[in-house]
């Protein structure tokens, strides 16, 4: 058994272009899937009726089914249904779709907990619900919620790596191109899966510097 | 006519029904303190005052409008009438200044710098304004109770509810709290509070109402209120808490 | 192009699905024993060992389950071992698995309070004896919802398995595809397939956790 790491370095471009891919696709995500949840929740959050079923049965069927098969179903379906997407579209619809659904029902989490007093006193000087959603409910739940929507976060990145199977040139497809010219997949595979390592680690890292300013109200605060 | 009338007010949870029909009158500049057992109806008669409980039966008017039954948007209600609660509900994630202005901002539409300028007026009121841009978590019980009431004043409104502002206070915190109501109400605020200590409602209320079971069963000025009660429910009252 | 019909797709696919299914429960039962040695180790060990458990717990979680797959594939190969698609994904799914649950019952194990820890060490018991009489029971008891509630993410985690080549519902659905180029039915079909199989369990793990917690969270 050897290792030989050298035969990598002629593609060190493959690597970066799929990199630049599952780092924008992943940023990407994160904003409008965050933004999705944020709507979800809201809407579930009120009056039960036909959009919040509609949208509790989105949650629940992304939530209990594969990412590969939510990406082939929209990859190979839609256009099946007179549709047209390319892949990468496909990739990031269904990614937003996927973290949408876990995020909305972490901050679902988050909402549920906000004390009975906050509402009260939102109700009291006025606020609307969408008001009070917005100005009072939001910001202290997802600070509650945080730890958990970094993981989600990170989960979706690294679940990425699907996308490669419908031709998107992210990080693993670089690495499935490399293992196909170079036949050393063991070798490619593990400096990827490094590389996806990492950018879990800078995630994290990017969340909770992020989270620290976000949130400042926390510190030396009990409530 | 005075300026909050409240006429036969009934509430009911399930099958408990908590207000068994209330008539009160407040003239405008009144200190109300309202007293009683818990379990009197007291704070639900004063949340049905500014709508956060519906009552079933009943009116309340306030300077000849009518408030209740969906008459007033919460945006109105909230800048006729507003309310401290016993556990402050500051906005944790605001500062101090924030928490005063959101609403003037938010509900009422007025400009930031003017809201700014009303907001550091009633922070300046209750002695709070070196902490501007603290967080709630950040302040003691006593200074959040009092941004508590600087909020509720930023609306303008036109009576102040207070439902046991003190309760959830240490005691050497209670004082701040107490100082700052009476001044407003030596400035002419009209205060409706339900309240515990007794030591306020004698010494700063102009009328004292004593509920029971639902009922306003005793009511007049403090100081007969509390030296000559009518009935054997309050004498046990005040026997029970001094 | 042979034409199929609905049954023939469904069919199919059923068959496919007990791999899914085998599969599913292959690396949970491998999953769970790996990740109990691990927690124990994590708990109790000396520095080092609890060090490197921490180390392949983040790694499991901080790289692609697909990545893992491909490296048991061909880490085999390396090793010298030409091992099956099948052998690959039980073993990657395994160790995947055990990583999680190791995360998941630690948090267990460390949200039973110390004050229980010191009672049984006042009362005599040493660390295995208090691990098994007064902390693991508690621990159970708050383990049992997340555990569940991962055992959807392990069925799901299978679906990659068809990707290095494994014939279960998500290959079968492919196969299906390129024969029957039906997208839109065939995936929706593979979809409520995995969703036949999750959904009973992410209920059934939200009504533990509501019975453990109480009625607070709705």
């Amino acid at each position: 058994m050897t290792l030989d790491f050298s035969t990598l370095l002629p593609y060190l471009d493959e690597i970066l272009e799929g990199l630049v891919t599952t780092v924008w696709l992943t940023v990407a995500t994160t904003f409008v899937g965050i933004a999705l949840a944020i709507v979800v929740a809201y809407v579930r959050d009120g009056a039960p009726g036909i959009a919040s079923s509609l949208l509790g049965a989105y949650v629940e069927v992304t939530r209990n089914t594969p990412f590969i098969v939510q990406l082939f179903f929209l990859f190979f379906g839609l256009p099946a249904l007179g549709v047209p997407i390319s892949a990468t579209v496909a990739a990031l619809l269904a990614m937003v779709l996927n973290l949408g659904a876990y995020t909305a029902e972490i901050l679902r989490a988050g909402i549920d907990s906000t004390a009975r007093g906050q509402h009260e006193a939102a109700r009291a000087l006025g606020l609307s619900r969408l008001q009070s959603f917005r100005h009072v409910v939001l910001v202290p739940a997802f600070s509650r919620v945080y730890p958990s929507l970094i993981s989600q976060c990170i989960i979706v990145m690294l679940g990425s790596a699907v996308v490669s199977q419908i031709s998107v040139f992210d990080l693993t497809y670089a690495a499935n191109f490399i293992q196909s010219r170079n036949f050393r997949g063991f070798e490619v595979y593990l400096v990827v899966t490094l590389i996806y390592l990492l950018l879990a680690v800078g995630l994290r890292l990017g969340f909770e510097f992020v989270g620290r300013r976000l949130f400042a109200f926390r510190q030396g605060g009990s409530s | 006519m005075a300026l909050v009338v409240v006429n036969d007010l009934h509430k009911s949870f399930g099958d408990l029904e908590v207000l068994k029909g209330i008539d009160l009158e407040i003239e405008a500049g009144e200190v109300v303190s309202i007293i009683g057992r818990s379990g009197s109806g007291k704070s639900t008669f004063l949340r049905c005052l500014n709508q956060l409980e519906h009552h079933d039966w009943g009116t309340i008017h306030l300077a000849d409008q009518r408030l209740d039954g969906g008459a007033m948007s919460p945006g109105e209600l909230s800048q006729n009438v507003g309310m401290v609660f016993q556990s402050f509900n500051l906005f944790p994630h605001k500062t101090v200044i924030e928490n005063v202005m959101l609403a003037p901002v938010v509900v009422k539409q007025t400009p930031r710098a003017e809201a700014r300028q009303v907001a550091e007026q009633m922070l300046d009121k209750v002695g709070m304004l070196e902490k501007i841009d603290a967080y709630p978590g950040q302040l003691s019980g006593g200074q959040q109770q009092r941004v508590a009431i600087a909020r509720a004043l930023a609306m303008q409104p036109k009576v102040l509810l207070c439902d046991e502002v003190t309760s959830a206070l240490d005691p050497e915190l209670v004082g701040e709290v107490l100082h700052v109501l009476e001044s407003l109400a030596a400035e002419g605020m009209t205060l409706i509070l339900v309240t515990h200590e007794m030591k306020f409602a004698r010494d700063v209320s102009h009328r004292v109402v004593f509920m029971h079971h639902g009922h306003i069963h005793e009511a007049g000025d403090p100081q007969t209120l509390f030296t000559q009660p009518k009935t054997s429910e309050l004498s046990q009252f005040i026997a029970s808490i001094l | 192009m042979t034409d199929f019909t609905l049954w023939d797709i469904v069919r199919n696919l059923l068959l496919a699905g007990r791999w899914t299914v085998v599969l599913s429960l292959i690396a949970f039962a491998g999953g769970a024993f790996v990740g109990l040695m691990l927690t124990l180790l994590r708990m109790g060990g000396l520095w080092p060992i609890r060090w490197l458990v921490r180390l392949y717990v983040d790694l499991f979680q901080g790289t692609p389950l697909l990545m893992q797959l491909f490296l048991a594939y061909f880490g085999a190969a390396v090793l010298g071992f030409d091992i099956s698609a099948w052998t690959a994904a039980s073993v990657a799914l395994t160790l995947f698995t055990s990583a999680f649950l190791c995360d998941i019952w630690r948090g267990c194990v460390e949200a039973v309070p110390s004050g229980q820890w010191q009672a049984a060490r006042v009362l005599g018991l040493n660390y295995l004896q208090s691990m098994r009489h007064v902390i693991l029971p508690q621990a159970l008891r708050l383990a049992v919802p997340p555990t569940v509630g991962f055992s959807v993410q392990v069925i799901k985690g299978t679906a990659l398995a068809s990707v290095i080549g494994f014939v279960e519902l998500t290959k079968a659905g492919t196969m299906l595809n390129n024969a029957a180029f039906a997208p839109f039915t065939i995936f929706a079909l593979v979809a409520l397939g995995y969703f036949i199989l999750c959904y009973p369990l992410s209920r059934y793990a939200r009504y533990l956790e509501r019975k453990l917690y109480g009625a607070g969270s709705r």
